[in-house]
């Protein structure tokens, strides 16, 4: 205990010193750093912010030093979490390379691949993106059919994905691959390349919200060294999964009004007042106002659930049964929220562009639209339900 | 915050939960209801539950309590609530134990805290006077008369009001009808010239009465806590008791969740289980997840009540509110997965829905919570 409070004024003491004022106010959406070769700073003081967290491996506080982390324990990290939060600083660094590939490699990357990758995720030198999803290979993703072929000296890529977020703007992917066509899940295997080779090819999708961060991914004879493969080969699906697993830790979270969660906007309350109206300092519609306590007694108890379900994994009881329900129950939380916010802010909500709407209704109309992707990626809700059903409940096919 | 069970209480959940399957079993409510049981629940029982501590659960040591706090009777009743034991925890314990425990005087603490404790005396409090909960608005008056107070007025929906040795009544000495002020706690013998009480069947089998207060004298020293002032302390004690009884609550939609899928892992149709159905999975799959919710909610409750946080009557509403509807739809989805066998009496899943009905409407239902939570916060 005495040792992680001297951490902590340690903490409290470097970040004051090193994290700059600018980094300690809300981030609006643009100024989200993602890193990679073509990283853009639209403040230089996330650079500077990024350079001094990656320096002390921060950016990635309880990976191994060896791999540039910071090799924190888990309760330093938590320490270190705090004092960030308590300071109010902006995440130095968004990155798949930090959520989801990352962990992936420490437990299935061979020790020359360690070396070689997660050093540039900490410093946020290479941005990744993700080769899951196929036209014909949805929730079935185990269906993929991106032909992968032994050359002898390297292999051959050769087909598409779909869904790649941010691939138009990511230097490398980690990309499913099948490399045995007589078979399902043993047939897939787990590669890394460059997306500046030859044959690669990425096309922005145009979305509901008016944006683009997914792509459509092509390879055309695609050439990829051999040491690029994880694992062993066809043995990709148990990486695949287990990277799936962070990914919808990642996801889920939003149910709480974290990522993207169309920020600046206030409460629910406080916006029902503002565009609703009050009558003697209550929301002047008890039918909204029903739905707002309903919508709030919900994220207090799932935000709850994700609280004890911490707890019972630190007091060393498992991870527990409660987390399979994560991210179901997150992205439908957060839908909610959105339903909710267009219906509190009528018409002011459901501006497309220009003039006549601020930035912040803008924001909660496109956020809404975003938002109904959070049910349908990395599982889709009947998806969750079907894992919950069979792996929790028990329940036969 | 406590989310997670120390060692000790989860001994002590071990003990409940061994209690009550083997000695208060469903059917053992069975019995109470089909003999039509003039008490309404086993009073061998509850001198067994007595004696294991229960009784004397949230009273500290000096009055001969266990004093294992909220979180211990939290568990408790949890494991009453699976198998539907009819007891006095929820009128005794929780309602007028914790009454007495925040506004007794020392000789009243003495008498009635040791009494509770050893399970020698049952006891009920009269505070309802509508179809609905709300504590707000109270007629029954109690009118000064010397050096004692005559009370007049109509109580209804009194828990283990026919058999309570001594009641609570809630009454007003002040004020409006609605006025929060002005209303006072008095320590009643049931047996005083005036009252009358009548036992009221419900559709949980479960104990309830209609007593009628005709001038019914009382001495001043019957009064509980402060003259006028009985609504802070009504207000704490109606919490513990909402989230006792969620507790309880969650007992019971844990108990039907189970019994519900294990039918369908056993029931066949179209030649196979019916639990490999994708319709039934996915509900089973959602109520689950509320499930999850309702244990989180609970159990952050009650460690409020025992951490003295500031935010428990937020939290009591929380729970409550989301006990109450998830019970209600818990029950109801589970009968309808029993099929026809769930119309029957022969199968319990009715039973739960009867008391699922019942706890919900007790103290305020999800409504009564939602429009309290919003008063709380202020919108």
């Amino acid at each position: 205990m005495e040792a992680l409070d001297k951490f902590r004024q340690e903490i409290k003491a470097w970040l004051e010193e090193n994290c700059p004022p600018s980094m300690r106010t809300p981030m609006p959406e643009e100024e989200t750093v993602w890193g990679g070769r073509n990283a853009r700073f639209t403040n230089p003081d996330a650079k500077l912010w990024l350079d001094r967290m990656a320096a002390r491996g921060w950016t990635a506080p309880t990976w191994p030093k060896e791999y540039g982390g910071g090799g924190l324990t888990r309760d330093e990290n938590l320490v270190l979490q705090q004092e960030l939060r308590r300071i109010k600083a902006r995440p130095p660094l968004s990155s798949f390379g930090l959520w989801m590939l990352g962990p992936a490699l420490l437990e299935f990357a061979n020790e020359e691949q360690k070396k070689e990758h997660l050093p540039k995720i900490v410093r946020g030198e290479i941005r990744w993106c993700q080769g899951y999803s196929e036209p014909g290979a949805g929730s079935d993703l185990a269906g993929l059919q991106t032909k992968c072929e032994d050359k002898g000296d390297h292999y051959l890529v050769n087909g598409q994905k779909i869904w790649t977020s941010y691939a138009d703007k990511a230097d490398w992917i980690f990309c499913l691959v099948r490399t045995d066509p007589t078979t399902k899940h043993d047939g897939i295997s787990f590669l890394l390349f460059d997306m500046m080779s030859p044959g690669v090819e990425a096309r922005p999708i145009t979305m509901i919200s008016g944006a683009s961060p997914f792509c459509e991914t092509f390879f055309t004879d695609v050439k990829v060294p051999k040491k690029n493969l994880v694992g062993e080969l066809n043995k990709g699906w148990t990486i695949a999964k287990r990277l799936l697993q962070h990914e919808r830790e990642m996801i889920s979270g939003m149910g709480l009004g974290g990522v993207g969660a169309g920020g600046g906007i206030g409460s629910l309350e406080q916006v029902a007042k503002d565009y609703f109206g009050e009558t003697g300092g209550r929301i002047a519609g008890p039918s909204l106002r029903d739905h707002i306590t309903r919508q709030k007694m919900d994220s207090k108890a799932f935000a709850l659930t994700m609280q004890r379900s911490a707890e019972e994994a630190k007091a060393g009881q498992g991870p527990g049964a409660a987390s399979s329900i994560f991210k179901y129950y997150g992205t439908e939380l957060n839908k909610r929220r959105y339903e909710l916010l267009l219906e509190l802010m009528g018409t002011r909500a459901l501006g497309w562009e220009g003039d006549g709407f601020d930035d912040g209704e803008i924001n909660v109309t496109r956020s809404w639209l975003r938002s109904k992707g959070n049910s349908i990626e990395g599982g889709t809700s009947e998806v969750q339900l079907n894992v919950v059903s069979k792996r929790v409940l028990g329940l036969p096919d | 915050m406590a989310l997670v069970l120390t060692e000790e209480q989860q001994l002590l959940r071990d003990t409940a939960t061994q209690f009550f399957q083997e000695r208060l079993p469903i059917a053992n409510l069975r019995k109470l209801r089909d003999t039509k049981d003039a008490s309404g629940f086993d009073r061998g029982a509850w001198k067994e539950m007595s004696d294991l501590g229960f009784a004397g659960i949230m009273i500290s040591e000096k009055y001969g309590g266990t004093d294992f706090g909220p979180v211990g009777l939290g568990l408790v009743l949890e494991q009453a609530g699976r198998t539907l034991a009819a007891s006095p925890l929820i009128s005794t314990v929780l309602l007028c134990g914790s009454a007495v425990q925040l506004a007794g005087n020392a000789t009243q603490r003495q008498d009635i805290l040791s009494a509770i404790a050893a399970g020698d005396r049952i006891m009920a409090l009269a505070i309802e006077e509508g179809p609905h909960h709300n504590p707000a608005r109270i007629a029954t008056k109690a009118t000064p008369d010397g050096n004692s107070y005559r009370i007049s007025g109509s109580k209804t929906f009194v828990l283990d009001g026919h058999v309570a040795d001594q009641l609570i009544v809630v009454a007003r000495t002040a004020g409006e009808e609605s006025d929060r002020s002005g209303i006072t706690l008095f320590l009643v013998d049931p047996k005083s010239e005036g009252v009358k009480i009548t036992r009221t069947l419900m559709v949980d089998s479960r104990n309830a009465a209609n007593i009628e207060f005709s001038n019914v004298a009382v001495p001043s020293s019957a009064v509980l806590g402060s003259v006028d002032g009985g609504n802070d302390v009504l207000e704490q004690v109606l919490d513990i008791a909402r989230i006792g009884l969620s507790a309880e609550m969650l007992g019971l939609v844990q108990q039907t969740f189970d019994t519900t899928l294990a039918y369908l892992k056993e029931r066949k149709q179209f030649g196979k289980v019916i639990g490999s159905f994708q319709a039934l999975q996915h509900r089973m799959a959602a109520l689950f997840a509320e499930i999850e919710l309702c244990r989180s909610v609970v159990l952050d409750a009650l460690s409020a009540i025992e951490d003295r946080r500031n935010d428990v009557p937020q939290i009591a509403s929380i729970a409550k509110a989301r006990l109450s509807e998830i019970s209600t739809l818990m029950t109801n989805e589970g009968l309808q997965m029993h099929g026809g066998m769930g119309m029957t009496d022969q199968f319990d899943v009715g039973l739960y829905m009867k008391r699922a009905r019942v706890a919900a409407a007790s103290f305020g239902d999800a409504n009564f919570h939602r429009e309290r939570y919003a008063t709380l916060e202020g919108y």
